[in-house]
């Protein structure tokens, strides 16, 4: 608790804000992202989670300016250490690339050279940012496969993405994110991929590097359960846009934006393995109709048609993204309502 | 439930094996074999659910297509109550094909994108000859609102629907010809969770009204452990330990389903796991170990274990284990 406290005082590693990502279509753009802020402190894990297009994967893209062409940052600032992201040219956003920030992607697979060694391409994105030999560099590739506990760090350096399994990979893509140490980690469903035995060795790998480096972590993911494991702070991402913001502790035990409510219910969940098993309940609550298309939202709250406490109002108006108890901000009209 | 099921199980599958060819080079010649399946047994009741858990490329869905004969098996005995036996069969028989269907991860990829969802829904009826054209169109009404879809969404095209709502499609059709049992392989793995929560309600509805069974095939524990009356863990090709779903996720007793048990996230921060961080030897099915296929990762591990595979043994009340230690 104690470390809570000194870890406010510190200055975000990672500072967004009123970030808005767009999309360029044929009918024109339209907004991905929208008023995105937060920020990171050494040491913190904050979660973004959210359904499948809802915009996660296009924030963590943009935090790194790796947009695809079709879409862009339409405003908003990124700090990294204080300094603004944005406003760098080309050259100084590579350094920054892998030196300060750097990326751990879902599948390992299409983020990897499938021509290069994993021993190489790890060395190689060493010795653009040090002045090392190429021999030096392969070593410290070696020492960053063991950092992340690859078994048999010196044979797997030799050998390319498709020889390893999906963990291996996994473990591969961390060690090359992590060559410069980073001060920054954007992790972008780092696990998905991964069976459920692999996904608890990889966040567990995940938080032991984090304790031993201090490196502030966006982890995005579509996983309850992952949050739970993981998390500090914990952002919940709707069409675009934060609807839900808290410490993990806070979003589990007092969820408040009716869409994290209904998530929620709609996990289903398998029983700890020390405790008795839950009785399954009959039916999970689900949350009716999809999620609407980006290009199409509605007028008011986005999460209208398919909320359990629509009003006329939000139908109407957006909610705004405010603190509705110390330190738990979300977007909605009825929880003003209630309280 | 299972208990008086028993005496005849709606289902019941004997030593199944599915075995692939391993082939290499020009001449295509045969390098080696994957046991996919490998000797695996059970049973389903009317009514019932058996959750089939277990790590990618163990063989759950080779068991289930094998069941539905779309691939072919190598050894072992598929049993309907009052059918013949179909294992040894070329072509498996009409009769034996209407009793059980299947629906698919993907819906989108096993629906003909050329269709109007009217069409791929009656298809069934109109191969095995069903009805007349009249029936037929009031059988597809009903399935369409029976799965939660709109009628007048009847005449759309694949394309126009989204993931849950073609999974609705595919179950509609599934139901056409009024099976005893549906093999669902994944079939919520690709919805959001919100959306799988409406595909789970609706499967479970289904199973009340119409008093059908599954063999419900999933890697994520959470929904095993929710839809299913019994389970089943497999492991490369064997089923290692089956029984109640209660008992199961309690008190398992094979190491492996503990160690699934043991890596599901908690869905409670109160309650973090220590997950650690050390990679363990997980083989493949193209290279299973000798004995007992989970030892490179078992801590309990002895000199019998490298040695022989243990077989499926009653130790609690309904609940077998294959484990020489357990
Ligand atoms: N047609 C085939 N020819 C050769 N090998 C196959 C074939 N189909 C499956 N296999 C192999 O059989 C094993 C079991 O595959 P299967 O698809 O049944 O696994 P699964 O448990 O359904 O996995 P997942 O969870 O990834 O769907 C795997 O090693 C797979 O590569
Ligand atoms: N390269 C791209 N070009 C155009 N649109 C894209 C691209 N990638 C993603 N999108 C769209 O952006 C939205 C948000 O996508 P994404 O950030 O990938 O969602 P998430 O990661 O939350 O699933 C979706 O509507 C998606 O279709
Ligand atoms: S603002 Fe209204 S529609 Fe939106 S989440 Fe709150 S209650 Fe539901
Ligand atoms: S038989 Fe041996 S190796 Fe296999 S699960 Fe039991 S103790 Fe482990
Ligand atoms: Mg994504
Ligand atoms: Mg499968």
């Amino acid at each position: 608790m104690q470390d809570r406290v000194l870890e406010k005082t510190m200055e975000p590693a990672l500072a967004v804000s009123d970030l808005n990502v767009e999309i360029l279509g044929e009918n024109g753009a339209f907004p991905v992202v929208s008023e995105m802020s937060l920020s990171v402190r050494p040491g913190e894990t904050v979660c973004i989670v959210g359904e499948s297009g809802c915009g996660k994967s296009m924030t963590a893209l943009s935090l790194l300016r790796l947009l695809p062409d079709s879409a862009r940052i339409a405003s908003g600032s990124i700090r990294i250490h204080g300094e603004d992201f944005l406003a760098m040219g080309g050259r100084q956003v590579e350094d920054f690339r892998g030196d300060k920030i750097a990326m751990i992607f879902q599948e390992p697979l299409t983020a990897l050279n499938p021509v290069l060694t994993i021993g190489e391409q790890i060395a190689e994105s060493v010795r653009q940012h040090r002045k090392l030999g190429k021999r030096e560099a392969f070593a410290r590739a070696v020492k960053c496969l063991e950092l992340v506990q690859m078994p048999d760090p010196a044979r797997r350096a030799r050998q390319y993405p498709h020889e390893l399994s999906g963990g291996m990979r996994q473990r591969a893509m961390i060690a090359l994110a992590l060559a410069c140490e980073p001060k920054i980690i954007i992790a972008d469903e780092p696990t998905t991929a991964l069976d459920v035995t692999v996904q608890a060795q990889i966040l567990g790998l995940i938080s032991d590097l984090q304790k031993r480096l201090g490196t502030a972590q966006v982890l995005i993911t579509h996983d309850l359960g992952v949050v739970a494991e993981i998390a500090d702070r914990v952002i919940v991402m709707y069409a675009g846009r934060r609807v839900e913001e808290c410490s993990v502790y806070e979003l589990f035990d007092n969820p408040i934006h009716p869409y994290t409510i209904g998530l929620m219910g709609a996990v289903p969940r398998a029983a700890s393995h020390d405790g008795e098993a839950q009785t399954a309940p009959e039916r999970l609550t689900d949350i009716p109709g999809t999620v609407p298309p980006l290009w199409d939202l509605p007028k008011g709250c986005a999460f209208a048609p398919r909320c359990p406490r629509a009003s006329a109002r939000c139908l109407e108006e957006r909610p705004p993204f405010i603190e509705k108890t110390p330190g738990h901000f979300a977007a909605c009209w009825e929880h003003d309502n209630v309280r | 439930m299972s208990d008086n099921l028993a005496a005849s199980p709606l289902l019941s599958v004997e030593n199944l094996k599915v075995h692939f060819a391993i082939r290499a080079g020009v001449f295509q010649r045969q390098v080696g074999e994957v046991k996919a399946v490998d000797g695996v047994s059970f049973s389903i009741g009317a009514g019932e659910t058996l959750g089939l858990v277990g790590e990618s490329g163990c063989g759950k869905s080779t068991t289930g297509l094998a069941l539905m004969g779309l691939v072919k098996a190598t050894d072992g005995r598929i049993a309907m109550q009052g059918a013949e036996d179909v294992t040894a069969m070329r072509s498996v028989p009409r009769a034996h094909r209407r009793r059980m269907q299947i629906i698919f991860q993907d819906p989108f990829s096993s629906l003909n994108p050329r269709q109007r969802i009217r069409d791929i829904i009656r298809a069934p009826l109109d191969i095995h000859g069903i009805g007349t054209t009249e029936e037929r169109r009031a059988e597809v009404a009903k399935l369409i609102s029976l799965v939660g879809l709109r009628p007048d969404q009847a005449d759309n095209f694949p394309h126009q629907f989204s993931g849950g709502q073609r999974q609705r499609i595919g179950i509609a059709r599934a139901l056409a010809l009024k099976p005893d049992i549906i093999v669902c392989d994944e079939p919520v793995s690709a919805l959001d969770v919100s959306v799988q929560a409406q595909i789970l309600n609706l499967l479970a509805d289904l199973q009340r009204e119409l008093g059908l069974s599954y063999l419900f095939i999933s890697h994520d524990l959470g929904v095993v452990e929710h839809v299913s009356h019994r389970v089943a863990v497999m492991y490369l090709g064997r089923i290692v330990e089956t029984g109640p779903k209660k008992a199961i996720f309690s008190k398992p007793l094979h190491p492996y389903s503990e160690l699934l048990l043991r890596s599901a996230p908690s869905h409670d921060p109160h309650r973090r796991h220590q997950f650690s961080a050390v990679s363990d030897d997980i083989p493949s099915a193209t290279k299973k170990p000798s004995g007992c296929a989970f030892h490179t990762r078992c801590p309990l591990a002895t000199d019998i274990c490298r040695r022989i595979e243990p077989q499926l043994e009653v130790k609690a009340d309904g609940q077998f284990v294959a484990c020489h230690h357990r």
